[in-house]
């Protein structure tokens, strides 16, 4: 399933000479030095611009480039603190929105994805190639493509049922924003899951439905145990990307439930000169992803290479 | 609603879905039969398959239904919409635009990628120079655009710069530029964001997809006398060719659906606007629902191709 031998994964360093160190030497060492100093400075001086202005004095930010704080540094807090609890921006709510969205969007796909791609992989039931075909092909859909209908649905559903969206919708709207998240996520979870449940030995489920045990123990004792390194790798895959969205809180919350995303979209538009404000509101919303991401690396990455990279 | 309350809704709603599914669990535990087998089976895979066939299927072809409509949808409009697509000025400017991201964003971002994952390939700090490129995968587009925004800010020459590529024009010499305003190369400058976040998936990729070239080639090769530019030209690149692919076409899928960056930095103003963002002005913005269906289904169409190439790609590299 893997796109590459996960063995040989992105930190394993192999002590042997590779391709890429011949060719190396062939662009000729201090050039090919200078070429990747001069990308990572690239890659990594913007973000760092931006870190240093959200730490220096709104006077300061307005009137001298970050960069002079190399040589006349001040640094003061007070960004943060009108970021988080000034009345203007208010970014601590939005904070908590975030979580609150977050934490359901993760957990309910991948839960309900774990069930089916198990179904899907070890249970035999009429359609079930169809059905896991279909579910497969439906990864194409842009969710641009779904919005306006299902908005429809939530607005006004078929059969009297209650409303999720509108004034007073229950959960104070929170409900499809987490329904659509789940939604979304479902056709790739299932298609990877079933992947990496299909490579488990045949025998050993084989083998406990001989000793007496039913599906729903040998998927509550062997298979969720095996299965955790691959739902934590599609579980932060999740977790970052609902995070990190934007377009599926636009079209499905309102301004009570905006995650920091939607609410920092807004202020770089109504205040785009104010740095002092944006620069702190950008590492508010950057600072738990990008804990996340260092902490658990190992399984982002494992999760990139089988492929999960949500269209 | 307070932080209390909201904590306590998402609590509740926790709760209740894992309640269901352990009730749907001890439910079907005992089954053993043939038929209550199936009752399991279908307790594993409905909710799965109802949120889909309600939340996208229904939906999805609703909408290209609705594509053929006016913009309230009552009436039916033949292929009016797609027509204004192709022919109405601003939207073709959107087209081209759009263009101009899907063909630079996967190229650059895995040009960059690749060279960068040659270099660094076993370093002394390959670990740490690979996490600094990586990172800003981790980030929103809208942090990311944020963080370039600041790159590009503007002042007049004559006054002292903040943002950083100015400084360095101002420095050469230059006159400060617009990096957001100026037409057309605006689109360019929101270009370069995108590029920057996606490296990081190419060289991740790609950096494996070296490491996993099999040794017995390469010294073969060696043997042979090959080495340096045109190793990596005839051995390493004709071996990783199924990664590059699934790269470039992985790319071309995520740029085509992105609509942050622009709608973070201009707003779609000064001719900047992408499909994936048109759709959300015709629908928020105009209250077009025929427009945006139709956006939606065309982004469908530009898609489809790309992701059937890419599964076929990556079959291919799984065979393997």
């Amino acid at each position: 399933m893997t796109v590459i031998p996960e063995e040989k994964g992105v930190e394993a360093i192999v002590a042997q000479e590779s391709v890429a160190a011949t060719a190396k030497r062939g662009l000729s060492s201090p050039w090919a030095s200078l070429a990747a100093v001069v990308i990572a400075v690239l890659w990594t001086i913007p973000t760092f611009g931006l870190l240093v202005t959200s730490f220096r004095p709104e006077s300061d930010i307005t009137s001298s480039g970050w960069w002079t704080f190399l040589t006349d540094p001040s640094f003061t807090l007070d960004n943060y603190d009108e970021v988080l609890n000034g009345s203007t921006t208010n970014l601590a709510t939005y904070f908590i929105n975030s979580i609150v969205i977050t934490i359901p969007s993760v957990l309910i796909p991948i839960s309900i994805a774990t069930m089916a791609a198990y179904a899907f992989a070890w249970m035999k039931f009429p359609g079930r190639d169809f059905l896991f075909v279909a579910i497969f092909a439906l990864q194409i859909v842009p969710i641009q493509v779904t919005m306006i209908p299902l908005l429809k649905l939530y607005v006004q559903p078929p059969f009297d049922l209650m409303p999720l969206a509108g004034s007073d919708a229950p959960g104070g709207g929170f409900y499809t924003i987490w329904l659509s998240h789940a939604i979304f996520a479902l056709p790739l979870a299932i298609y990877l899951l079933h992947n990496f449940m299909s490579q488990i030995p045949g025998e050993l489920i084989e083998s406990a439905r001989v000793d007496g045990a039913g599906h729903v123990q040998i998927f509550t004792k062997i298979m969720l145990p095996l299965m955790a390194p691959a739902i934590a790798a599609f579980g932060i895959f999740q977790f970052l990307w609902v995070w990190n969205d934007l377009l599926v809180a636009l079209v499905f919350g309102s301004s009570e439930n905006a995650p920091l995303t939607a609410r920092l979209a807004e202020l770089s538009g109504t205040r785009g000169q104010d740095w002092y404000l944006l620069s702190a509101g950008a590492f508010v919303s950057l600072v738990v992803p990008l804990i996340v991401f260092l902490a658990l690396q190992r399984y982002f990455v494992r999760g990139l290479l089988a492929g999960s990279v949500k269209g | 609603m307070s932080t209390g309350e909201k904590f306590t809704q998402m609590v509740i709603a926790v709760a209740v879905f894992f309640a269901v599914v352990a009730l749907i669990l001890l439910l079907t535990q005992r089954l053993r039969s043939r038929r209550g087998e199936l009752v399991q089976s279908a307790a594993f895979v409905l909710p799965a398959i109802l949120l889909i066939a309600v939340g996208l299927l229904y939906p999805a072809l609703t909408s290209i239904y609705q594509s053929f409509k006016d913009n309230t949808g009552s009436e039916f409009v033949g292929l009016e919409n797609y027509q204004t697509i192709f022919t109405d000025s601003d939207q073709v400017r959107v087209l081209l635009n759009t263009a101009a991201w899907v063909i630079l964003v996967p190229l650059v971002s895995t040009l960059v990628g690749l060279v960068y994952a040659v270099l660094v390939d076993r370093s002394r700090f390959e670990k740490v120079a690979k996490a600094l490129i990586f990172l800003p995968m981790a980030i929103s587009l809208v942090g990311a655009s944020i963080i370039w925004k600041f790159v590009y800010d503007y002042r007049d020459s004559s006054k002292q710069q903040i943002g950083l590529a100015n400084e360095l024009l101002n420095l050469v010499g230059i006159d400060s530029y617009r990096f957001l305003l100026t037409e057309p190369w605006n689109t360019v400058f929101l270009i370069i964001i995108l590029i920057w976040v996606q490296a990081g998936f190419a060289m991740t990729i790609l950096s494996a997809s070296i490491k996993a070239i099999p040794e017995d080639i390469i010294e073969a090769a060696r043997l042979d006398g090959v080495g340096g530019m045109k190793m990596f030209r005839h051995i390493t690149i004709p071996s990783i060719r199924p990664s590059l692919i699934v790269v470039l076409t992985t790319i071309s899928i995520t740029t085509l659906k992105a609509f942050d960056i622009v709608r973070t930095t201009t707003g779609g103003n000064f001719d900047t606007s992408v499909l994936a963002y048109q759709f959300y002005v015709e629908y928020f913005r105009s209250y077009d629902q025929g427009m945006a269906t139709a956006i939606a289904v065309l982004i469908f169409v530009l898609v489809m191709p790309i992701v059937i190439y890419n599964v076929r790609q990556m079959r291919k590299l799984e065979a393997r």
